[in-house]
């Protein structure tokens, strides 16, 4: 038997569980063009949509006209938001609990906003039928700025009674959505003002997109026979939309099945709900044909999700030694027409009140006002946990110039305030419990491994260099140390539309030892199949290469959240070790009876349970499987399945510690990053491959954020970033080389300790990068730039800073 | 991104491309590697209702050298361009300027003859042929003509050439001495922020002449005979190069766009005219 040839450590790398380094599976397929996407699907009879959208930010909707549309031939309904109204779909609640229009009703607030949907037998048809949809516009003052917005007279929302209350309070003024505090406001105050240091900084994170390279789509397809409606969708949270379709639409849920086939990167930007989801429902119904919408590049960017856009202002107090004693922030939060921001419920913010960081901080306050302006709704998380990017950036931005303010090393700064490792788990001034982190640790091994003590030295003898007219670059050495909060969340305080934050997994064990696992996850590329498979195969000693993960078809997965603010190893992950503790307990009993000794003689290892104290005797688990179909077991019943729902306890804290290296041309604003340095601590490494993969794409969409990637508009409110010519996406010639490490401080609550990751590196990453511009010119006396750092404004720092005089 | 319906002709000789603009006229585009014109009509900011596919058309690729005379037919990629030893050493400054066009990818499709015939005043080709005095050559109903690189461009995608013709070769006299293009862009695929052609030649310690031109700072490319001339005569010192980069900058007009504003543009124009002139003397 090969079994017992083979070494225990054979058995273990057989099992490839845990801290393997397995090849993704999925990527056969991805690397093969064999993926199976929205837009891959095609169904007898399909109608295509296309939406007719709006040239203007602000505009009154005087008429549409749809005669010539429909007299084009192949030209099957044009719908408007006349036509949704009698459904009362012309509207829609969005995850914020404010409500957006799915068709303009009467007027439109930002451009690219759908006014219009064309339904044609072919998808040139719609394009060119959408043409020939005339509307008429009366052209209304524009609001770009979250600021002016406040003042203005304009109103934006005529929808909104005057000075009736939001979802999250009271409104003080018709472009207001919320204000949301936390914190002790008197006391910051108090410690502020009577503090020996204080620094005051503006620090904005300009606003962004996801921008998948898979656009958001959708096909529905509603069966008049069986009453059934089958809908394809690229989204994050497919079991959410059921639900959210279900009670829009009055379809009861087990007469919809969504399904969310291979995903091509979310990043946010596929948890929400949007029109084009909405119409494809309605225009199936209304047909009873499949509805196919896709949207292309540009509608992508200039109408789906944004990320960002927070001005914060901040102030944090210090002694003359440096030990930070508060932390204010105030953020003026830009979310565009309709407040779309997908948070936790009670959460408009979002996670930002992790804004007191790594750092022992005794009073903090934050005070978020949620703004309405005529630009694209949204303001998800991209690559991050909601809001976390933000405050992350803020934080690390605050402590580069307070340490400016104190003539301080900054990495010597945060030494001095880190949370310590016995004060976990730790109460922090805004209300969260981080569950364990050994920061001075992670720290003194990244600055150890860049050589932080020669990069300094260079870096001054480079200022010298550059004064006395030897070079015209400066060096910047970019440090950031965050801490995530990811895993959301705890059902007690996160829900989604009312639908608590837990995750699930289902397992069925076959009876010659494979196994088929679902969740209540879905994967867009962060490699479930693979990892997912590797958790189950330690816990229940079927080898990950045995094991089917599967996702996304709420017919046959239990019911989840979904994947976003990097939950699914926390949460989805939680439930699929406790699943399969399960299925190990059940075959424990089977084990004993056929070795025919009691339960508590037996013992798990690895693949198999032995005799205690005769390792001799043993079943495997592929022998337990079998025994569990084929025999009759007093007392157990047959078959081994399980199903585990799991509600977290906390969230998870992963955290890290990045340096990047870069030199910067003070004469064209171009910048090269020669080092970049990312340790990440995410507890439990399930597979190190994958997380280094994570953490370089994670990375590399920072280096886009902080270096050049914007969602920018001009006074008209016309979106000046729509396609990939502006809108910067990093191809393999921008990306710098990374370098990679960990620590390994396991998450005492989830059961294999793992905290997540994903998301980590763009959290870490746009302070390390941004930083690093700072740096360059803090010789100079540079305190806050805003960002994208691209040449322009690199140049332009140089330029206010007489550095081409 | 769908264009607007239009018909696909594909002739096989210049004298069925010919017939085919006689034909439509204004309603027709000739299309070469197409990665111009063929965003512009599915962003519907073109409409081609008659749309000529040059690819089978023969006789219009090739690069040949004869002596110190080189004529690149319109349809050589840019990719052919970079991978002809023989042009690398007679003209190196192709080769140079073809690899800091867009990707790989689009150098497979890109052709001479699309960049330097739609006027696009991003494109690289038009700045760098006004600099090398190149010669394009133009066919039609009433017949081959001949128009020089610097008299070809009028304003933003308009050129001299006529709706009837078709550009068919680039041809110019590779000079002795040295030759640089220099870029600025934001990423790989981007248009130049600012990029130089700079071309001189030495005698002794000196440069007897100059000829500059720069890309994507006006509406069309900017071949700058003030510039050239500062630097000719002289030792091409910090002065002269200074002379040569205030006149190159008096006769260029950027606009902002998300490159940036045009203080930005014009001081970067200098420091890139700058590196260009440096590397072009030092390999002179």
């Amino acid at each position: 038997m090969k079994d017992e040839v083979e070494s225990r450590d054979d058995r273990v790398a057989n099992l490839k569980g845990l801290g393997s380094a397995r090849k993704r599976v999925e990527d056969v397929r991805f690397t093969q063009g064999k993926g199976n996407y929205v837009d891959d699907i095609k169904l007898p009879g399909m109608l295509h949509g296309d939406f007719v959208r709006s040239p203007y930010a602000h505009a009154r909707v005087k008429s549409i006209n749809i005669d010539a549309a429909m007299a084009l031939d192949g030209v099957v309904a044009v719908l408007t938001a006349k036509d949704l109204e009698p459904l009362s779909l012309h509207w829609m609640p969005t995850l914020a609990g404010d409500k957006q229009m799915v068709l303009a009703d009467g007027k439109v607030l930002f451009q690219g906003q759908e006014v219009a949907f064309v339904v044609a037998r072919d998808r040139y048809v719609a394009a060119d039928a959408v043409e020939l949809v005339e509307v008429d516009y009366e052209e209304l003052p524009v609001l770009t700025d979250p600021f002016e917005a406040m003042k203005s007279d304009t109103v934006l929302r005529e929808d909104l009674e005057d000075g009736a209350d939001g979802a999250h309070g009271p409104r003080r003024h018709h472009n207001h959505i919320f204000l949301w505090e936390e914190g002790d406001k008197a006391a910051t105050e108090e410690v502020i003002d009577s503090a020996e240091v204080v620094v005051e900084e503006m620090v904005y994170y300009h606003r962004t997109h996801p921008c998948p390279l898979e656009t958001c789509g959708a096909v529905a397809s509603m069966d008049k026979v069986n009453g059934k409606l089958t809908l394809y969708g690229t989204f994050q949270a497919p079991h959410v939309v059921r639900t959210v379709a279900s009670l829009l639409s009055g379809i009861e849920e087990h007469n919809i099945r969504v399904v969310s086939p291979d995903i091509g990167g979310g990043f946010g930007n596929k948890v929400g709900v949007y029109p084009g989801y909405v119409c494809s429902i309605v225009a199936s119904i209304v047909t009873g044909l499949p509805v196919k919408w896709v949207e292309d590049r540009m509608e992508n960017l200039m109408a789906t999700a944004f990320a960002r856009d927070y001005w914060m202002q901040g102030k944090i107090s210090a002694t003359k030694e440096g030990k930070i004693t508060g932390l204010h922030c105030h953020v003026t939060a830009d979310h565009g027409a309709f407040d779309a921001c997908a948070d936790p419920t009670k959460y408009p913010a979002g996670f930002f009140h992790i804004c007191t960081g790594s750092y022992d901080i005794p009073v903090a306050y934050v005070g978020v006002d949620g703004v309405y302006t005529n630009k694209a709704p949204g303001g998800v998380a991209y690559r991050c946990s909601f809001r976390v990017t933000e405050a992350a950036y803020f934080i690390e931005r605050m402590i580069e110039v307070l340490a400016m303010e104190l003539n301080m090393d900054a990495a010597e700064l945060r030494r001095i305030n880190f949370i310590r490792k016995e004060q976990f788990p730790y109460q922090s001034a805004l209300g969260w419990e981080y569950d364990s982190g050994d920061y001075h640790t992670a720290w003194d091994k990244a600055l150890t491994s860049v050589g932080y003590d020669d990069l300094r030295r260079e870096q001054a003898e480079r200022v010298e260099a550059f004064k006395r007219g030897e070079t015209r670059k400066l060096m910047g050495i970019g440090l950031s140390f965050f801490t995530e909060i990811v895993g959301a969340g705890p059902v007690k305080n996160c829900d989604i539309l009312g639908m608590g934050m837990f995750d699930s997994c289902e397992i069925r064990i076959h009876p010659t030892g494979s196994a088929i696992a679902r969740l209540g996850t879905i994967s867009q590329g962060q490699g479930h199949a693979t990892t997912f498979a590797q958790i189950l195969a330690t816990e229940t000693g079927i080898p990950a290469d045995s094991i089917t993960i599967e996702e996304g078809d709420t017919d046959t997965a239990p019911y989840g959240l979904g994947t976003y603010g990097s939950r699914s190893t926390p949460v989805a992950g939680a439930a699929t070790a406790l699943a399969g503790r399960k299925i190990r307990a059940k075959a424990q009993m089977i084990a004993a009876y056929l070795l025919e000794v009691h339960d508590d003689d037996v013992e798990f290892d690895v693949d198999r349970f032995v005799l205690k104290g005769a390792p001799e005797r043993f079943k495997t688990m592929k022998e337990i499987a079998y025994a569990a179909y084929n025999q009759a077991i007093p007392g157990i019943e047959p078959g081994l399945e399980a199903v585990s729902y799991y509600d977290p306890p906390n969230m998870t804290y992963p955290f890290g510690a990045y340096v990047c290296v870069m030199d910067v041309d003070v004469d064209t604003g171009t910048t090269d990053i020669r080092q970049f340095y990312a340790l990440d601590d995410c507890g439990t490494r399930i597979n190190p491959m994958v997380i280094e993969g994570q953490v370089h794409g994670g990375l590399t969409e920072a280096l886009a954020i902080a270096m050049g990637q914007e969602i920018a508009y001009d006074d008209l409110g016309n979106c000046k970033t729509g396609t990939l010519m502006d809108f910067f996406i990093p191809t393999a010639w921008e990306t710098p080389n990374y370098v990679t490490d960990h620590t390994e401080t396991p998450s005492p609550h989830h059961p294999i300790g793992a905290k997540g990751v994903g998301e980590s590196p763009n959290v870490g990453g746009v302070p390390a990068f941004s930083n690093a511009v700072h740096d360059a010119f803090r010789a100079f006396g540079l305190r806050q730039a805003h960002m994208p750092h691209d040449h322009w404004r690199i140049w332009q720092i140089a330029n206010d800073l007489g550095l081409h005089d | 991104m769908i264009p607007a319906p239009f018909d696909y002709y594909r002739p096989t000789d210049i004298a069925g491309v010919i017939a085919l603009l006689e034909e439509h006229g204004d309603d027709a585009r000739v299309m070469a590697g197409g990665h111009s014109l063929i965003p512009m009509m599915k962003l519907r900011m073109a409409e081609i209702p008659h749309l000529i596919d040059l690819q089978d058309v023969a006789g219009l690729g090739g690069i040949t050298i004869d002596g110190s005379e080189i004529r690149i037919g319109a349809m050589t990629t840019q990719a052919d361009l970079i991978d002809h030893e023989g042009l690398a050493a007679a003209a190196p400054i192709l080769r140079e300027a073809a690899l800091q066009i867009a990707d790989p990818q689009v150098r497979y499709m890109g052709t001479v003859g699309g960049n330097v015939a739609n006027g696009d005043p991003g494109n690289d080709m038009p700045g760098l042929m006004q600099c090398l005095d190149a010669q394009f050559t133009l066919v039609g109903p009433d017949g081959e003509r001949t128009v020089a690189a610097r008299d070809f461009y009028e304003a933003a995608y308009m050129t001299a050439r006529t709706d009837e013709e078709v550009l068919t070769c680039v041809s110019f006299t590779a000079q002795p001495g040295g030759a640089a293009y220099e870029k600025q862009k934001r990423k790989i695929g981007d248009y130049a922020t600012a990029a130089a052609a700079v071309q001189l030649t030495r005698e002794g310690s000196t440069c007897a002449a100059a000829s500059i031109a720069m890309t994507n700072l006006s509406d069309v490319p900017v071949w700058s005979p003030a510039a050239g001339a500062a630097l000719a005569d002289t030792p091409v010192d910090d002065s002269a190069i200074k002379a040569a980069v205030d006149a190159a900058l008096a006769d260029i007009d950027p606009t902002e766009d998300n490159r940036g504003p045009v203080k930005f543009k014009r001081h970067v124009a200098g420091v890139i005219l700058t590196r260009a002139i440096k590397s072009a003397w030092a390999r002179a």
